[in-house]
């Protein structure tokens, strides 16, 4: 079995790298290097968006919470195509229009461009950063499953850092895109032939498929059997905190999504405002249709191979490829596998370039350098050094904390930090005329301490084990949570639009105003955009 | 792209800049404001009406379990209600799609006039 599994993962490495050498020679000068000479069609964008998206805990983490808690885990696949309505409406074609480069591109048209680029460059590394980590993690973890006999986590991590890091540095956005949309393109596969299967099981009928998912049995902590209607809610968010959870969860979708810097760096990869609308449109339409076939991963999971099952084979996580194993065998289970091994390579590719797109762009040559490039390709070769550094530094946290690591929330601070600091930046800046430096850099500061802070006291850092839990799986904190939630949005949401208009009216800056109507008509007519160029 | 590779971090030269004045000017031009009395007409209600229909979702689950337990053929209200969140989603970008387009030929008769009087007083000037 793991024969096949690592070759299909060497046969997918291989692929991503001849599409990297392709790219490598494409990719000279910034704007080919960082917005893939912004030539990308938009189904190709589309693609891409929804391959940056639906990542590991998206496709393995959903399934096994449907697998394990039944309806509620499928709220979350609500809440993760809903969000993109924001993206379309609000974000996709302004950013596009007035930006470059970076979501700090459209914040520095009308502030002073070097503390809110410090600031926004500071908050989208701290987003990357925490969501790279979590994705190492779940892929070391995976890889060691996987490939137990050959490879082990801290090999596993290492070998995931290093394909990152060459992706990025020789194939830039390009690379970058490509790979995402070939993953994209397996992940649809894989779980369009999944979910057949499931039905193909239950003879092609809902009837019986929704019978099963009402009498899903399985034994609790006590070894007693129960048995559950999973499509009842209530099984994961309980009261008295539960539904606050939800909504605080939904919250942090809905406005974290378009705030996702990862997610806002795909927009500049294509010609004009109408393409990276129709990208959207296209990413909804594969998003929608994942979200909705989760369905059939994680209640397939639970009626056909059971909780019990997945708890003694790897656990949660392991749901979607244990589905694959009992419907279709081996093979199966070695394809759905290295999808999911795609699917993460992908994700850290994507947010590796938004990390060195930012700290290149708006740190090294904006903040620190005023805004002039020294010299031809300054700008490209730090994102190509700085590269290094992320993968280095994603590589040693990853494997500090080891594959049993508590790395879930760090995803929900990655939304939160993106819904109550990025998001609130930009909207205020595209909307407001008053809105200042001032603003802009209280708000991003107080939306990221909010998040980190509440993340902090939160269930998923403060809470008292029991003897047995050891090592990086112990709870941070060894006490009773202060915060309730595990999902900060509902309170750090609101302040860090506060600490934007509290910073805002408590200082004055009369260029910011009168240059709020240059803003306001590039952003929305698209007058000067940055044009496509030729590759 | 080589302007780009040269001069990063300043707009290259082909990307349209203008006068302080200019801007305020087409800022206030009846066009434009035509372009964002329709932007604004379907954004802010699609916006709201997403926003409480979505929201709808997790507060009824979390507390009204009861009542969206409550059978509906095979499935459950709360299976009904969350797998319509998918379909209004992609209805509500379908509509705006299709408004998108007429924002799009407002739009381009505003860039269209900017650039015409931008050439004509270059020409002018000299």
């Amino acid at each position: 079995m793991a024969n096949i599994s690592l070759f299909m993962f060497l046969l997918f490495i291989a692929i991503t790298l001849g599409i990297t050498y392709w790219a490598s020679k494409r990719s000279a000068g910034s704007s080919a290097y960082f917005a893939a000479s912004r030539q990308i069609k938009g189904w190709q964008n589309g693609i891409a968006v929804a391959g940056d998206y639906m990542s590991a805990a998206s496709f393995l983490g959903i399934a096994g919470i449907i697998a394990f808690q039944g309806y509620d885990g499928f709220l979350f696949s609500v809440g993760w195509l809903v969000a993109y309505l924001t993206v379309l409406l609000v974000i996709a074609e302004p950013l596009r229009n007035a930006g470059k480069y970076t979501m700090a591109d459209v914040l520095a048209y009308r502030l002073k461009p070097r503390p809110v680029r410090a600031m926004a460059a500071l908050s989208t590394l701290t987003v990357s950063t925490f969501y790279m980590i979590a994705q190492m993690v779940g892929a070391g973890a995976l890889v060691k499953l996987l490939l137990g006999g050959y490879v082990n986590y801290n090999q596993a991590v290492t070998g995931v850092g290093i394909l990152m890091i060459v992706y990025v540095v020789f194939g830039g956005m390009l690379a970058t895109t490509w790979v995402q949309i070939v993953k994209a393109v397996l992940l649809m596969a894989g779980t369009i032939l999944l979910s057949i299967l499931v039905m193909a099981h239950f003879g092609f009928s809902f009837g019986q498929f929704f019978a099963a998912i009402g009498h899903v049995t399985y034994h609790d902590a006590k070894g007693a059997t129960v048995v559950k209607d999973f499509l009842q809610p209530g099984l994961r968010y309980k009261p008295p905190y539960g539904p606050l959870d939800l909504i605080s969860l939904g919250l942090a979708l809905i406005f974290g999504t378009a705030g996702l810097p990862h997610i806002l760096v795909r927009f500049y990869t294509v010609p004009d405002a109408k393409t990276a609308r129709n990208s959207v449109v296209w990413a909804m339409v594969l998003i929608g249709s994942f979200y909705i076939m989760t369905t059939f991963l994680g209640f397939g999971a639970a009626t056909i191979v059971g909780p019990d099952f997945i708890k003694t084979h790897g656990g949660t996580n392991m749901s979607a490829p244990l589905l694959a194993q009992a419907l279709a065998g081996n093979i199966f289970f070695a394809f759905i596998s290295a999808i999911a091994f795609a699917t993460i390579l992908a994700v850290v590719a994507g947010l590796t370039i938004s990390a060195t797109t930012s700290f290149s762009h708006d740190f090294w040559t904006n903040v620190i350098h005023n805004g002039v490039e020294r010299k031809p390709g300054e700008e490209v070769l730090v994102a190509r050094i700085s590269a290094f550094g992320v993968g280095a530094v994603a590589i040693t946290i990853a494997i500090v904390l080891g594959p049993t690591a508590n790395v879930a929330f760090l995803v929900a601070l990655a939304f939160a930090v993106a819904a109550s600091a990025n998001l609130p930046v930009i909207v205020l800046s595209i909307f407001w005329r008053r809105f200042n430096t001032a603003g802009a850099v209280s708000g991003l500061g107080v939306g990221l301490l909010a998040s980190i802070g509440l993340i902090l006291i939160s269930p998923s850092l403060m809470a008292i084990d029991p003897p047995t839990v050891v090592g990086t799986a112990r709870h941070l904190i060894q006490a009773k949570a202060w915060f309730p939630l595990e999902n900060p949005g509902i309170l750090s949401i609101p302040l860090g639009f506060i600490g934007a208009i509290v910073g805002t009216l408590l200082s004055n800056e009369p260029t910011s105003q009168q240059k709020f109507n240059e803003l306001l008509v590039r952003s929305n007519t698209g007058l000067g955009s940055e044009k496509a160029g030729a590759h | 792209m080589a302007e780009d590779s040269r001069r990063a971090g300043t707009p290259p030269e082909e990307r349209y800049q203008a006068s302080q004045s200019t801007w305020d000017k087409i800022a206030e031009s009846q066009n434009f404001k035509d372009l964002m009395a329709t932007k604004r007409s379907f954004i802010v209600p699609a916006f709201i009406f997403f926003v409480v229909y979505y929201f709808a979702l997790p507060v009824l689950v979390g507390y009204a379990p009861q009542f969206m337990a409550t059978r509906v053929g095979w499935v459950n209200l709360a299976y009904l209600f969350a797998l319509s969140q998918f379909f209004v989603a992609w209805l509500i970008a379908g509509l705006y799609v299709r408004a998108a387009n007429n924002f799009d030929r407002l739009a381009k008769d505003i860039v269209e006039k900017a650039v015409v009087a931008k050439a004509d007083s270059s020409q002018g000037g000299k």
